[in-house]
């Protein structure tokens, strides 16, 4: 039998996404953002994302059929995100997947959104040993997985106890003036904002790695905090300020970021050593930020630990995500979700099917 | 499997602006409609409602030749349910989707049944105590609306729809009984959707997102915790 065929849909945020694939092989990925119309409220503002995605659903499920070259006639299966996300977004993708499976007769598919930032990876670097652990990072989740199945098991490890690691770069970013969304501003503005002569120095302010303390790593070893830092440097940049002393704007970025990422990657690494796993697998937006990738290939390799990161566009939020984890979910010979299914904002990585 | 009954015209009616609410037409008499009753479930139910509907009369999906969707006024997330579902099928089907007021249906409702001598008013529940609502001629003709506004602003004429039963103030002494519909028919849109007036087939969003600009940012040396 040939790999199933396989449409996916995502809208858990502010990206609509409907991607098709043929088992671990990608045949379409189109992506409808609605990030500039949240710019000048500097964050996701859920109605605004919600009317985006009615908008924006059937044309990019129209495209991708047309990228593809599919007819919905081929198909084997519908999968959709289910959550975790915001409630009013999920609710049309998934308005949406139930409308094609039923004018169509295919089985759905309602999957776990996270679950699909590691699934991903298989498009671009095929089968998963396992364990593995993945460490997802965007401006809606931190979280460290340990994946013992792409499509059955996935168990949260650690999570953000405060801030997601893409937040704190929105609400840094802000602070110094910088446009939203923060992350790749942030890592511009560091790396010299296009001269490497202006690059910040990552060591010139030590700010707090949240959870890293001997007394916080018994109960949070995985886990992270972003706020405490995020409150540190907005505290470093008001009393220049009232000391008349200019904000060195590079320097600040550099050491904010290497605060971030040298977290992030310390205890990603850890939980592969703890936990056995050569393979580590990196997804969300913020996997996408250069120092973090610089810093985790670096101490990756130091302990013979396999890093994977598929490409940016693969990365952020996209239907193609949702459609490889459907894929696995039909190889495997999984039941599909009974159509009367709800979008649930909390929905936990141990469900990766509802 | 035995021949399914064929229509030349077959109108699916779809509308989530309060309850989910479907039905289906010939265009000279509703053959179908079904009503699941929870303001909060419409993603969960519309589409297996739909599904039984549509199976339980002996017909397939793709017999479907029109699809009228009400486009609300109505809470938004639910609202958003039944347009995202109707404009996939209406795509994916190859057939016309037309949208309608919602308050509109429940005004052709009240007409078909001991309709009222003059002008009268059709209101839903919108949340943060205040209604939705439309005015409408004797001859069953949206004159004014749809709005959004207190039950207490409403002109004093008699009101039909959903919302009398969460504000009870609209059945105030200056007003006729409230004897009209209370529930919108499904039904009653795929038959009478297509001669109403059309809405468009974007939601009524009556308004705006709650998002403002971020103001200016607090100090957190005063208030260290601040910005937490
Ligand atoms: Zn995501």
């Amino acid at each position: 039998m040939s790999e199933p065929l396989i449409l996916g849909i995502e809208s858990s945020c502010d990206e609509t996404g409907v991607g098709i694939v043929r088992g671990n092989q990608l045949l379409a990925n189109e992506v409808a953002s609605s990030v500039e119309e949240h710019v000048r409220f500097g964050g996701v503002v859920p109605e605004v994302a919600s009317r985006a995605h009615l908008e924006a659903i059937v044309p990019t499920i129209e495209r991708a059929l047309k990228t593809a070259d599919v007819d919905l006639g081929q198909l084997d299966a519908i999968a959709v995100t289910a959550g975790p996300g915001l409630m009013g977004a999920l609710v049309v993708g998934i308005a949406a997947a139930k409308a094609l499976a039923l004018a169509t007769g295919k089985p759905l598919y309602g999957v776990n959104h996270l679950a699909g930032h590691v699934a991903v990876d298989l498009l671009e670097h095929g089968p998963l040993p396992q364990p593995a652990v993945a460490l997802l990072v965007s401006g809606g989740h931190t979280s460290l997985l340990r994946v013992d199945d792409v499509a059955t098991k996935i168990i949260e490890i650690g999570a953000t106890i405060d801030d997601a690691a893409g937040e704190a770069y929105d609400k840094v970013a802000r602070l110094l003036g910088l446009s939203y969304p923060g992350g790749p501003v942030i890592d511009r503005i560091a790396n010299g904002d296009g001269d490497p002569q202006a690059a910040g120095d990552p060591t010139a302010i030590r700010f707090p790695r949240g959870l890293t303390a001997q007394k916080d790593l018994v109960k949070h070893r995985f886990d992270f905090s972003f706020s405490g830092l995020k409150t540190a440097v907005a505290r470093w940049v008001e009393l220049r300020q009232r000391d008349g002393l200019d904000i060195p704007l590079a320097d600040v970025a550099a050491s904010f970021q290497e605060a971030v990422c040298d977290v992030l990657s310390a205890k990603a690494i850890d939980a592969c050593q703890s936990l056995g796993a050569e393979d580590l697998l990196i997804g969300g937006g913020v996997a996408a930020n250069g120092r973090l990738r610089v810093l985790l290939a670096e101490r990756a390799e130091e302990r013979g630990i396999r890093l994977r990161r598929p490409r940016p566009g693969l990365c952020t939020d996209n239907g193609a995500m949702i459609a490889v984890l459907g894929a696995q979910m039909v190889s495997r010979g999984l039941p599909p979700s009974a159509l009367d299914f709800a979008a649930d904002s909390t929905l936990p990585v141990s469900r990766p099917l509802v | 499997m035995g021949r399914l009954p064929v229509a030349d015209r077959l109108t699916l009616g779809v509308d989530t602006s309060t309850q989910v609410q479907v039905g289906l037409s010939d265009g000279k008499q509703v053959l179908a409609s079904r009503t699941y009753d929870d303001p909060k479930r419409h993603v969960e139910q519309l589409a297996p409602l739909l599904s039984t509907m549509i199976t339980e009369i002996g017909l397939d999906v793709t017999a479907v030749t029109g699809i009228v969707v009400g486009v609300g006024p109505g809470p938004y997330t639910g609202l958003r349910v039944g347009i995202a579902t109707a404009r996939v099928l209406g795509s994916v089907l190859g057939v016309r989707v037309r949208g309608v007021c919602s308050l509109d249906v429940l005004a052709v409702q009240w007409q078909r049944g001991e309709r009222p001598d003059g002008d009268f008013l059709i209101a839903t529940d919108a949340r943060r105590r205040e209604v939705y609502w439309a005015r409408y001629g004797a001859d069953g003709v949206r004159v004014d609306g749809p709005s959004v506004g207190r039950p207490d602003q409403l002109p004093a004429l008699p009101v039909a729809g959903p919302a009398g039963l969460v504000h009870p103030e609209l059945a105030s002494a200056d007003r006729t009984r409230l004897d009209g519909p209370t529930r919108l028919d499904g039904g009653v849109l795929a038959l009478a959707g297509p001669e109403l007036p059309d809405a468009g087939i974007e939601p009524l969003y009556l308004r705006s997102p709650d998002a403002a600009p971020p103001g200016p940012r607090k100090s957190v040396l005063a208030h260290p915790r601040a910005l937490r």
